[in-house]
């Protein structure tokens, strides 16, 4: 007997079950298929490269209408269903028309979701799903501006797929980096490289707020930061929800999803259930392949032939021209889980393989996915590799390989990356002169003048020996920032300036780093890097911070905390005082000491009390000490010349103006300094960081002194006679040190490396030099000068209190 | 029998971060990694006691913030030459917030 089946919805799924049916009989059913798109299947995945002009609707029609009339469907397309009527077994269309059906066939998909901010209805703003929308974004002209909103795998295809035609596009992305589903940080870091490189915008952590209009057309997207983004089309691509509201009128038991059981039937035995609007065991779908498991269970069942759906690994590719990207299985760090990384800056290549008990349990790939469908074989099988796991990550064809090469960073470098960054010396220059004969240090600096100024490039300039020469190079090694990468840290430092590297994930990436994310010991160091070179483009990472800097409070050997308010060039007020001594009662503060620093340290303080004490200390005007800091600290003063007999010039008030000036910079090292009015020198300037002694001339400024685990007396780098041109020198220096130091070293072990005479050049003889530091210095200053105490309060006091607290939970 | 309980939101804590949870026994360190994945450890290390919370988070590593020894937060095992291990406690996130078994948590004492 011929038995009815009413298809709702003519997409993949139902697609593939329908021709999964056939292949087994045409003659048991008679199917009627509704659609409420005006056609019929087609391949929904290949939009994107209609979008882009690979390919046309034509090419990409999987069911046209000799195939429907082959096996004799009735089409009812850019028709909907309105209601299911269970009771009778009958569809009602939208035009009213009833149907009986023995077996009912739902497969509508997803809608696109549509976040509803303010202004989403107006003309302009869409979707990505159907033609219909790939229409409406390939009618585009160049110089039209498009709005993307969302950086997922729909989204970037969109906004690729407009930018080849030349549209301008941005991509707004409210995640930390592209595709977090599907890629880590630094595949994710990768992408965006290469979309950038396409011409689109590409803005991540970025928050919508209002899509703006104009007599009801869209005309730009406000983020929350107050930047206005004009557009000409705004394409929301930020997830997908099944199509659930026919089922769920008509009763049947539905989640996020219509719920379906192992044989793909509903809540209701004569109702089956196919693709993106189903929820199996608690998941829904969003890719074809399961879709396309599900649809021939579907045929099974129908047939009434036992058949189980059985979830699978999934993997994700991009469709992207150039963009090769491939990720897979689950990659999250996790308890017993491991990573193996693989970085070729060279090629723009990234690959990962996160390893469980000798399974490969997850993979990302970047610029080189050939490999991948192996990688993917060994998830889905869960295959054993604990026989190949060295050279696992080389792919399929690995015969015997190569230990890593520690010079590969510098190998990989281009031919006009400047390697000396003092007298603009490019790799290519040095590699020609190493060929033509000077073979070792002395030769090169001789030769090409690299590395015979500040001489932080040495190590770069002596890699780049080795790679030329080979074995014939005997170099002295400086020794490696850390465990996770071959280089030093000034190789790092530099490579961060000319390479232009401006985010942990860039230089992870581009210095082919061995580990994820680093480890205690780099990350503070990379995160000073970044943020002294690029202090507007780089955001400072506390996370990468020792806890002291986090938390801003010095903790104790007991986990509590110091703390350390800032006193102007060691000067005080009776109110300062009282509400010092008031936080001490209350926050029962145990120890208060006068520090060798000219100031008050409040120690033994609760972790969770920091930012009230602050608060507090905040409302009697006083600000952070920055006593934890690699920063500036203290700025000592005597009582100067509107006091002492001896004094010359006003010694306390040079050191309050320059500690309102230097207040705040995050520095290699921290830095101390001290003012005293007369050579007899009572602030101890001649054993400070940046030390002043005043005469009757004017000032004598001194740098490079120690008096900690080292003692040695300040150099004199100048004498001036005005306040002016102290302050200036002062800053000038200062940022010279922030700029070319290495993380950890005070300025005297700084001075001691790159001499003297060269500090002197930058800071003393030139000016135009010394004007462009102090410019700098401004620069950085303009956003690290804020008082983290009352910044915390504001926006992070809660991250200081217990996450919960269970002994409360317990007594209620 | 395991029953979980909810701890809070995993947005409370930054990645690459951790908070401390209090319990009727002491502190535990629930750390968020750079992938999002939680871990829950006794929050004093084996050294000398100090907070592991505060410590730097990478991979799936938490350096000690007093004298930087390195725990393996799956195993809680100390790293390279130092020798100690710290507690573990089953942790997992489901929608978004930080579940934890509680009777875990009340047979610390025991453990
Ligand atoms: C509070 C204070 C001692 C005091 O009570 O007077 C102090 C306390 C600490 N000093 Fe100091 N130093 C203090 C003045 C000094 C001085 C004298 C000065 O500043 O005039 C020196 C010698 C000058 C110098 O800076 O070198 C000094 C040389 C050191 C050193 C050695 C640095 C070096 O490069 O040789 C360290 C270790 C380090 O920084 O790596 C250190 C480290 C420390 C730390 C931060 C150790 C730590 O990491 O926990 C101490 C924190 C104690 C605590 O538990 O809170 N402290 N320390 C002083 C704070 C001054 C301030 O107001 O900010
Ligand atoms: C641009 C784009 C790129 C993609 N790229 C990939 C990729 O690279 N890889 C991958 O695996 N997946 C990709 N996908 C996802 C993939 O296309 C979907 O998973 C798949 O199409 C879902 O199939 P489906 O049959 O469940 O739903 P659909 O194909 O959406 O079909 C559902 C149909 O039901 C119709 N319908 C809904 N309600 C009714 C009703 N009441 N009455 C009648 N008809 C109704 C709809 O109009 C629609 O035509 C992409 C999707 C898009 C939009
Ligand atoms: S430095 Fe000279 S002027 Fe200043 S207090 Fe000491 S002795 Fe007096
Ligand atoms: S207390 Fe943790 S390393 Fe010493």
């Amino acid at each position: 007997m011929v038995k009815k089946l009413v298809v709702i919805g003519a997409g993949m799924a139902s697609g593939r079950a329908l021709e999964t049916l056939f292949k087994e009989t045409s003659e048991d059913w008679d199917v009627t298929l509704f659609n409420a798109e005006p056609r019929g299947n087609y391949d929904r995945i290949m939009l994107s490269p209609v979008l882009a002009g690979d390919k046309t609707y034509q090419d990409i029609v999987i069911h046209d209408d000799a195939w429907y009339a082959e096996h004799g469907v009735t089409c009812r397309f850019g028709e909907k269903v309105a209601e299911i009527n269970r009771e009778t077994k009958q569809v009602m269309a939208e035009n009213g028309d009833v149907l009986d059906y023995d077996k009912l066939l739902i497969g509508t998909g997803s809608n696109p979701f549509m976040i509803p901010l303010p202004g989403h209805d107006l003309e302009g703003v869409i979707a990505y799903r159907d033609l219909e929308d790939t229409e409406r974004m390939m009618s585009m002209q160049p110089g039209q501006k498009v709005v993307v909103i969302g950086g997922g795998l729909l989204g970037l295809e969109a906004a690729a797929g407009m930018a080849a035609r030349g549209v301008e596009v941005t991509v707004v992305h409210i995640m930390g980096h592209l595709m977090e589903r599907q890629l880590d940080e630094a595949a994710g870091y990768l992408l965006r490289k290469a979309l950038v490189d396409k011409g689109i915008t590409v803005m991540c952590s970025a928050n919508s707020k209002e899509i703006l209009g104009e007599n009801g057309k869209v005309k730009a997207l406000l983020l929350d930061d107050g930047t206005e983004l004009p557009c000409d089309l705004l394409c929301m691509a930020v997830g997908i929800r099944p199509n659930v509201a026919l089922a769920k009128e008509a009763g049947l038991a539905v989640g996020r999803g219509i719920h379906v059981d192992d044989q793909m039937v509903t809540s209701d035995p004569d109702i089956l259930a196919v693709g993106e609007c189903v929820e199996h065991d608690g998941q829904v779908f969003g890719l074809v392949a399961p879709l396309y498991d599900q649809a021939k269970i579907v045929a099974k069942t129908l047939q009434g032939e036992e058949a189980a759906f059985v979830q699978k690994s999934l993997s994700t590719k991009l469709k992207v021209t150039g963009c090769d990207l491939f990720s897979a299985g689950d990659f999250a760090d996790g308890e017993g889980r491991e990573d193996i990384v693989f970085r070729d800056p060279a090629r723009g290549v990234y690959k990962r393989l996160v390893i469980e008990e000798n399974k490969v349990v997850g993979a990302v790939f970047y610029g080189d996915t050939s490999d991948s469908s192996w990688f993917f074989g060994l998830i889905k099988d869960g295959t054993d590799i604990a026989e190949m796991r060295e050279t696992l990550i080389f792919g399929p064809n690995f015969q015997g390989g190569e230990p890593l090469d520690p010079t590969a960073a510098v190998a990989a470098l281009p031919p006009d990356a400047e390697i000396c960054g003092c007298n603009g010396v490019c790799k290519s220059e040095i590699v020609e002169a190493i060929e033509a004969g000077a073979g070792d240090l002395g030769a090169v600096r001789a030769t090409t003048k690299a590395s015979a100024s500040c001489g932080t490039c040495t190590g770069l300039v002596e890699q780049l020996l080795a790679f030329t020469l080979g074995d014939a190079f005997d170099g002295s090694k400086e020794a490696a920032i850390c465990g996770c990468s071959d280089l030093t840290h000034m190789d790092v430092r530099r490579l961060i300036k000319s390479q232009e590297l401006k985010s942990q994930q860039a230089v992870w990436q581009e210095l082919g780093w061995k580990t994820k994310d680093g480890c205690h010991v780099c990350r503070p160091a990379v995160n000073y890097y970044l943020l002294a070179d690029w202090p507007v483009e780089y955001e400072d990472d506390p996370q990468s911070r020792f806890i002291n800097e986090r938390k801003h409070a010095n903790i104790q050997k007991d986990g509590t905390y110091s703390v350390v308010p800032r006193m102007w060039g060691g000067m005080t007020t009776p109110d300062e005082l009282r509400a010092i001594a008031d936080a001490a009662d209350k926050y029962s503060v145990p120890t208060v000491h006068v520090t060798g620093g000219q100031r008050i340290d409040l120690l033994g303080v609760k972790g969770e009390d920091l930012p009230a004490i602050w608060a507090d200390l905040n409302k009697a005007g006083m600000v952070s000490g920055h006593a934890y800091a690699k920063g500036l600290r203290t700025v000592k003063t005597c009582v100067g010349k509107d006091h002492c007999r001896f004094g010359t010039q006003d010694s306390t008030g040079l050191g309050i103006q320059l500690e309102k000036k230097l207040w705040g910079s995050w520095t290699p090292h921290k830095v101390k300094l001290a003012v005293s009015g007369c050579p007899r020198n009572c602030a101890e300037a001649t054993c400070k960081d940046i030390g002043v002694v005043c005469v009757d001339s004017g000032y004598q400024i001194g740098v490079a002194g120690a008096a900690g685990m080292d003692v040695k007396e300040t150099e004199r780098l100048a004498d001036v006679a005005t306040e002016e041109e102290a302050m200036e020198m002062i800053q000038a220096f200062m940022q010279l040190y922030r700029e070319n130091a290495k993380y950890l070293d005070r300025p005297y072990k700084w001075v001691a490396k790159v001499g003297l005479d060269w500090v002197k050049e930058q800071v003393v003889d030139d000016l135009e030099t010394r004007k462009a530091l102090v410019e700098r210095f401004a620069l950085s200053q303009s956003v690290y000068q804020k008082d983290p105490w009352a910044q915390h309060v504001e926006e992070k006091a809660e991250s200081y209190q217990p996450i919960a607290n269970l002994t409360l939970e317990a007594a209620e | 029998m395991s029953s979980w309980i909810d701890v809070g939101a995993l947005d409370a804590i930054q990645p690459r971060g951790a908070r401390v949870l209090k319990t009727a026994f002491g502190c535990v360190a629930v750390f968020r990694t750079g992938e999002d994945e939680v871990y829950a450890l006794e929050n004093s290390c084996p050294h000398k006691g100090g907070p592991l919370s505060e410590g730097i988070v990478h991979g799936s590593k938490v350096t000690c913030p007093l004298h930087n020894w390195v725990f393996d937060m799956a195993t809680g095992q100390a790293q390279g030459a130092d020798d100690g291990r710290v507690a573990t406690y089953p942790v997992r996130v489901e929608a978004g917030r930080i579940l934890m078994d509680a009777a875990f948590l009340q047979n610390r004492s025991a453990a």
